[in-house]
């Protein structure tokens, strides 16, 4: 089918729904598309890259009017007005927020499908464009707190003297939370971060940062994967933290989130009032009220006491180029969806729970709200959600692993007291043998590759034949009971010794690498 | 230099040549070379041993060597020819087989010992009678273990664990009856403890058959190493009853060996080593998410997987218990050549756990003539996927399934599993779209990127290879 790629009209919208590289995965896909001229000069893609891959260039009514369209930036009402019925638009539509919009694409009978509706289970996870901006926009977070800053990152010593690293906390470690990690990390900050979700301080830890840990911060689990607030007390424990940690940091950046709610004030007045001089706040969540109080959408705002908090809405729209690569991707595999053929025919299956929950309107119904999709768990990396999980404390568990391997560790040391205390001497001896060996065949069989591990087995299997030894000593004895059992013990373990050696040769013999195969050839 | 200083001198000699050979094997390079320091080791012992046995019989010299020769030649002879026949696929078998001669033979030594007590040299009679009791409770326990693991990888048995009510509780119960039997075997007035040490040995058997009994199949790599493990115990036990280091230090190389590999095994798991010999694992054996709607698979043909394998550059295949099963090493590796003749970049991703023996992927592999360089471990290659075009899954099932990292809730939560669907596609080759092992539905088939080749894993492959 046609597939309509227009120019986004909005002033701080520099992306594009199509790159030249997507365009031509959809065109693979069996669809023809068109791109409305200048559609990506915002993004650095010039209209002859589009036409290199084969997609053609048209006006803006034309691309409008295709079968398909897609659009960053909801329509305005004249492009509205050109929508075709039937068609297909796929766009950021917000319909919680813009009923009305919805009702009017319904009405028209255009089947709309809303970007920031793609359920969070992990099967959606290529199509979710929420985290693929976020991850942009917590990259930029510290980008833009770096210009704002009056210092350095990383710490360094130097012949004037030292510098400390910048101290950055990070709160909410969804998708842009942990990018704003990894960003401010790779740059030498020391950086701490928090989320009322305990489950995830292994993520944050694995970014590099330091977990901030609170006592008794949990809440209910909810069946949707999103999480209502928290109680008093509990909010009252976190607000102490939130202002030890933002009075010691350099940069705050915040990304917490409640979905269909304002965001929480996490940093109050007083807060920013206690913070250094010259330290940035960067307010992710600003569209919905942000969580600093002096957070104004869009606009950078500098406190009495020299403290800049940054509110810019889109931090992702400032990364053009990757960011429609990223939007253009997450299109096209919306379309392998849509297109299960590869044959450029779409099939609407509301069946699918990804395709039921993305759509608002359909054949002239508004389909808005979806019904709510059950997400057993929280999914592994979720921006938006704080979903908290009675998990005990990792801290806890670990200092009980301990415990419990010392007092296993005792335990074994008094039984062995015992047994060696009612033990004759000589045996003493053997179990000064049998420890050293124990601790020898543990380092040597520390660092066996896995390759290596079935060989391994079939030799200490031979060597285990050594038994026989024992049966050697007592054939000879004057008792034929004794030797009969005696032989039959050296027959037992002669056929391991040839069977165990012979098999590992014809094993060893197998592995060859690369390199000797051909040389054999 | 008397006899007896020369013998344990070889003795000696031995035990550093067997660690000299452990050691060996823990590197493709100097693998043959440690096969060769056991294989000396063990001749010069058995060598050592015999001309002290001979000058030491209670018999004529020419008798005791018939005695000991005939039985040795024969059982050589039958380990040969076990070891020549044995197919790579039919490994997991011998090896557990062998594991239970060798408990056997713990056994036998543990009776001829007490009914010998001549033999008895260090210490006292109490010290000597537990020794006994202990090294026959291991080998009996190792033997039964063994002859079920046997029996089950071998397909004689069903590979389902068993379940008996309480039966933690049984394999205490025995456990403190064998204590109880040993005490008696020692408190039994002199000449008649062959019925405590009977009962030893019975209680030993019951024990070792239960608890592999109620192992599951799944769980078959550790518990052919763990009783690798035990096999070497045995070994030791012998050492102490009959005052000989030799013995104690093999059967203590050998027991520590199998231990660690059982534990790397259960790591690599992220099971706890102490529920997979309980037989925790399999609880309630529930099959989790079926319910679940996870949307359609597709399917698609040999010919088309051919088609995509020529377009590719970087093509991993990750191979499973199935390949073993289906015998496809050989097209597999056959595939592997045309691919890389053609310029492709293919290698392999071997989940720790792949297989019923530790390593028994590579085995396959490696007698196929897949170049082990090629053969990497799950670590080193799962952060390629995402660079790799084509993965082939063949025969795997909970080793590649995201379950484990995304559904906390799932009974394999937590394992580590090879993230194939990183890749631009994935085909998977199964037989039916049934469950994986641990009885989990695998949401990897219903990936936007995945495609499913049903149908036996060689015949496929082979219609690859053929489309090429």
């Amino acid at each position: 089918m046609l597939i309509g790629i227009p120019r986004e009209i909005r002033p701080a919208q520099t992306r594009v729904a199509a790159t030249p590289a997507t365009a031509t995965q959809l065109i693979k896909l069996g669809h023809e598309v068109v791109v409305e001229r200048g559609a990506g000069a915002q993004a650095a893609f010039p209209d002859a890259a589009y036409e290199a891959v084969g997609a053609s260039l048209v006006e803006a009514d034309h691309a409008w009017r295709a079968e398909i369209v897609f659009s960053v930036d909801s329509p305005t009402d004249e492009q509205l007005g050109w929508l075709r019925p039937g068609s297909l638009l796929v766009s950021t539509l917000d319909p919680a927020a813009h009923p009305d919009l919805v009702a009017r694409l319904a009405a028209d009978g255009v089947t709309a499908m809303s970007l920031d509706a793609v359920p969070r289970i992990s099967r959606a996870q290529s199509l979710d464009v929420l985290s693929s901006m976020a991850n942009l926009a917590g990259y930029r977070a510290i980008i833009e707190a770096a210009e704002h800053f009056g210092g350095v990152f990383n710490g360094q010593v130097t012949a004037a003297g030292k510098m400390p690293p910048a101290h950055v906390f990070v709160v909410g470690a969804g998708v842009a939370g942990l990018a704003a990690i990894g960003t401010a990390g790779s740059l030498g900050a020391e950086v701490r971060a928090f989320d009322v979700r305990p489950e995830v301080a292994e993520q944050i830890e694995s970014m590099g940062a330091d977990f901030v840990r609170v006592d008794a911060v949990d809440s209910e689990i909810s069946s949707d994967g999103y999480a209502r607030g928290m109680s008093a007390e509990q909010a009252e424990v976190a607000a102490r933290m939130y202002a030890a940690e933002s009075a010691r940091a350099d940069i705050v950046v915040t990304t917490a989130q409640v979905r269909g709610k304002p965001a929480p004030l996490l940093i109050t007045d007083e807060m920013i009032a206690a913070m250094r001089p010259g330290s940035v706040i960067v307010d992710l969540a600003a569209s919905t009220g942000g969580n600093a109080a002096l957070t104004r959408v869009d606009e950078i705002v500098v406190s009495d006491n020299q403290v800049t908090v940054i509110g810019i809405s889109d931090l992702a729209a400032r990364l053009p180029r990757q960011a429609s690569e990223l939007v253009g991707t997450n299109l096209v595999n919306l379309m392998k969806l849509l297109t299960p053929a590869k044959d450029g025919a779409v099939v609407i299956d509301l069946e699918d729970q990804v395709i039921r929950s993305m759509t608002v309107s359909h054949a002239g119904d508004v389909l808005w709200p979806p019904p709510p999709v059950h997400v057993s768990a929280a999914p592994a990396v979720v921006p938006r959600t704080t979903v908290v999980a009675p998990v005990e404390d990792p801290q806890v568990l670990a200092r009980r692993k301990h415990q419990r391997t010392l007092y296993g560790g005792g335990l074994v040391l008094v039984l062995f007291a015992l047994v060696g205390a009612v033990s004759p001497l000589p045996l003493l001896a053997h179990w000064l043998v049998l420890m050293l060996a124990v601790v020898t065949g543990f380092y040597v069989i520390s660092n066996v590759s896995h390759a290596l591990h079935t060989p391994l087995m079939a030799e200490t299997n031979a060597i285990s034949g050594i038994i026989m030894v024992g049966a050697l000593l007592q054939v000879g004895s004057a008792n034929w009971a004794v030797t009969v059992v005696a032989m039959a013990a050296i027959l037992l373990a002669s056929v391991n010794i040839a069977g165990g050696f012979i098999v590992t040769r014809k094993m060893l013999n197998m592995f060859r690498s690369g390199h000797t195969q051909e040389a054999s050839k | 230099m008397t006899a007896e200083s020369l013998v344990q001198t070889t003795f000696i000699i031995a035990a550093l040549l067997f660690i000299l050979a452990l050691a060996g094997l823990s590197r493709h390079e100097s693998a043959r070379m440690g096969n060769l320091a056991g294989m000396v080791g063990m001749t010069l012992a058995g060598v050592a041993t015999v001309g002290y046995a001979l000058t030491h019989s209670q018999r004529g010299i020419p008798l005791t060597l018939v005695l000991l020769v005939v039985p040795l030649l024969i059982g050589s002879a039958i380990g040969l020819w076990l070891a020549l026949r044995v197919q790579m696929t039919g490994m997991p078998q011998l090896i557990a087989m062998l594991h239970s001669f060798v408990g056997l033979a713990a056994v036998l030594v543990g009776f001829s010992s007490f009914l010998d007590t001549a033999a008895s040299t260090g210490g006292s009679e109490t010290a000597h009678l537990v020794e006994v009791g202990v090294g026959v409770l291991i080998g009996a326990y190792t033997f039964t273990g063994s002859v079920v693991a046997y029996g089950k990888l071998s397909g004689r048995l069903a590979g389902r664990p068993l379940m008996l009510p309480g039966r933690t509780w049984l394999n205490l119960g025995a456990f403190l009856a064998s204590v109880a039997a040993i005490v008696w075997l020692v408190m039994a007035p002199h000449g008649q403890g062959l019925w405590p040490l009977g009962l030893v040995t019975l209680l030993g058997f019951a024990l070792g058959w239960h608890m592999v009994s109620s192992i599951g199949g799944g769980d078959m790599p550790v518990v052919v190493s763990m009783l690798n493990s035990w096999s070497g115990w045995a070994a030791a036990a012998a050492g102490f009853m009959l005052g000989n280091d030799l013995l104690i230090v093999t059967g203590a190389l050998v027991g520590s060996s199998g231990a660690i590999l059982s534990y790397l095994m259960c790591k690599a798991m992220n099971r706890s080593f102490i529920s997979v010999i309980l037989g925790g694992f399999g609880e309630g054996a529930t099959v989790s998410g079926v319910d679940r709607d996870y949307g359609e698979h597709r399917e698609v043909s040999a010919s088309e997987v051919a088609a995509l394998l020529r377009d590719a550059q970087s093509v991993v295949i990750t191979p499973g218990y199935g390949m073993a099963v289906a015998q496809a090493q050989y097209p597999v590796a056959e595939l592997t050549r045309q691919l890389r003749a053609r310029g492709i970049k293919v290698r392999f991703g071997i989940h720790p756990v792949a297989g019923r023996l530790p390593g028994h992927m590579n085995v396959l592999l490696a007698e196929a003539k897949v170049p082990y360089d090629i053969v990497l471990e799950m670590d080193e290659i799962n952060d390629d996927f995402s660079d790799t075009d084509v993965v082939l899954v063949i025969g795997a099932n909970d080793t590649v399934n995201p379950a484990a990292l995304d559904e906390p809730d799932s009974p394999i939560a937590g394992m580590p599993v090879l993230e194939v669907w990183k890749a631009e596609t994935v085909v998977v080759f199964k037989r039916s779209m049934n469950a994986g092992y641990a009885g989990v539905q695998n949401p990897l088939f219903f990936r936007e990127n995945t495609v499913m080749l049903f149908g036996d894993a060689k015949d496929r492959v082979t219609d690859i290879t053929a489309a090429l």
